[in-house]
């Protein structure tokens, strides 16, 4: 028999891979726990969310995109599952200290598990995009069918920056404050609310930096306007998507090491 | 003679005591440049060398901060020493601190779930031990209860039911024995000796003699991380107990 603690990482991720499950199940049940509507919310807060926001956005800052609303829960929906999950992630192996200082686990389930919670959670909230477009009687193309792509894309592209934050958070707390100035910043340089004809020409460059940019935009191609994203656009995606993770899995790897001694 | 079910060579076992503690990247990097990051060092273990047959029951004995519970976290894996080497040939059932994986959010139910994953357990195993489980904890009527609302008694007790229903080749136990009441303590020997006849190995670290002597064939005194005697129980005991008279 070998020795269990140097099962390569595939094998290790199959024994555990009950410990997963239930630590998505946990996050979800904890996170409607004691509300009456439950899973609605998940349903319930995008819509809301893009009512507000597209009556300001309407009303007072104007833009002109034709089915605002649709636009709007599009980036909404894509932006909030990349901010939640790499937040919640974030804080995942710090909360999980107690854990990790008893017992044997794998530490990389834990941001894992978040992140997966977080795309379960928005995976509902692809209910209220479905709601939009069918009371704005938006047209309904093929091209739809092919919304997990992109999505998919994003899981692994916030999977590789959750596992940078989540072990660097471990060495120096400063980083959870930090992230959330980042976020913001992030959430403007993104289009999720405003078309990316509104940015001025000096500052456009800025979006072509942004991995955001590119999932958000290839969603939109495929939910909103029925056109499928060039060649090109898909690859940044997938560039992008690999380069996080491959960065993500090394970073975590080498740290979590002595995540014990600073927990 | 058989392999040892865990082998231990040559550990030590380092640790950096900051001097003051360097939590923001500002201090850091201030630190760095002006060459300040100066740490104690501190040594939990000194180059301690043992291995365990399978099966049997080994009690780990000595002083506070001996460094008995690092020796426990370096054989679960938890922490990686820092020379030295650690073989285990087989799964782990920590017994440390019971009731650490527990989510108080939950309820006892789903945490038997989440605790058993935990251990590496899906869900069709611990459906068929469920009923053991809640019986051996005498939780019955508190199954639906979250766990936030439980004593610390009931804690201990569904965490030892899940901790053993698992039966890992390896049960490592950490001064666990000394919270609930006697009839529970009872019951938990009673628990670790039916596993031993059934062939698991237990490492036990408690600071009872009774205890210590009840159940284990084999003691190992560490005292500053030093491996002082290893050999029969009552015989290392009593000179243990002797050494701490003196002092």
């Amino acid at each position: 028999m070998t020795n269990w603690k140097e099962m390569p990482a595939w094998q290790h991720l199959q024994k555990y891979r009950p410990l997963l499950y239930e630590l998505v199940v946990r996050d979800l049940k904890v996170k409607y726990r004691r509300s009456f509507l439950g899973y609605l919310w998940s349903l319930l807060n995008p819509l809301l969310m893009m009512a507000v926001m597209s009556f300001v956005f309407s009303y007072i800052f104007r833009y002109d995109i034709e089915n605002y609303p649709l636009y709007l829960i599009c980036g909404q929906t894509l932006w909030g599952f990349f901010n939640e999950s790499t937040n919640m992630a974030m804080y995942s192996v710090l909360q999980n200290g107690s854990l990790i200082k008893k017992v044997y686990i794998p530490k990389f389930i834990f941001p894992m598990s978040r992140v997966f919670s977080s795309f379960v959670t928005m995976s509902f909230s692809l209910g209220a995009i479905l709601i939009v477009m069918l009371v704005t009687r938006a047209p309904l193309h093929w091209q739809l069918l092919l919304f997990p792509l992109p999505l998919i894309l994003l899981l692994l592209f916030a999977m590789g920056v959750s596992m940078v934050l989540s072990s660097l958070s471990v060495y120096f707390r400063d980083v959870t404050h930090l992230y959330s100035v980042v976020t913001l910043a992030w959430m403007y340089v993104t289009p999720v609310f405003y078309p990316v004809s509104a940015l001025p020409d000096e500052v456009a460059w800025v979006l072509k930096l942004n991995p955001m940019y590119y999932y958000l935009d290839n969603f939109r191609q495929l939910v909103l306007y029925g056109s499928l994203p060039t060649a090109k656009s898909w690859c940044i995606c997938l560039l992008c998507s690999g380069v996080a993770l491959a960065v993500g899995l090394a970073v975590f790897r080498k740290l979590q090491r002595n995540f014990i001694l600073y927990l | 003679m058989a392999t040892p079910i865990v082998e231990v060579n040559h550990v030590t076992m380092r640790f950096n005591l900051a001097k003051e503690k360097t939590d923001t990247i500002k201090e850091y990097c201030l630190k760095l440049m002006r060459g300040q990051l100066h740490f104690d060092e501190f040594f939990a273990l000194k180059n301690v060398s043992f291995s365990i047959q399978p099966g049997e029951a080994v009690a780990l004995i000595g002083k506070n901060g001996s460094g008995k519970s690092t020796m426990l976290k370096v054989i679960a894996g938890v922490m990686y020493p820092s020379k030295g080497q650690v073989t285990v040939r087989g799964s782990i059932a920590p017994l440390i601190e019971l009731g650490a994986g527990f989510d108080m959010d939950l309820t006892a139910r789903e945490n038997i779930y989440l605790n058993g994953a935990v251990m590496g357990m899906d869900r069709a195993f611990m459906n068929q031990h469920f009923d053991e489980i809640v019986e051996f904890s005498e939780l019955q009527e508190f199954v639906d209860v979250p766990v936030k609302n439980y004593s610390s008694g009931m804690i201990s007790r569904l965490g030892f039911a899940i901790a053993t229903v698992v039966r890992a080749d390896i049960l490592v136990v950490d001064e666990i024995l000394a919270v609930g009441d006697f009839k529970f303590q009872e019951k938990c020997k009673a628990k670790m000796r039916e596993l031993l006849e059934g062939g698991t190995t237990l490492l036990f670290v408690s600071h009872n003699g009774d205890q210590v002597k009840e159940l284990c064939s084999r003691a190992i005194w560490l005292n500053h991380g030093v491996v002082m005697e290893d050999g029969p129980a009552d015989v290392v005991y009593d000179k243990y107990a002797a050494m701490m008279e003196q002092s």
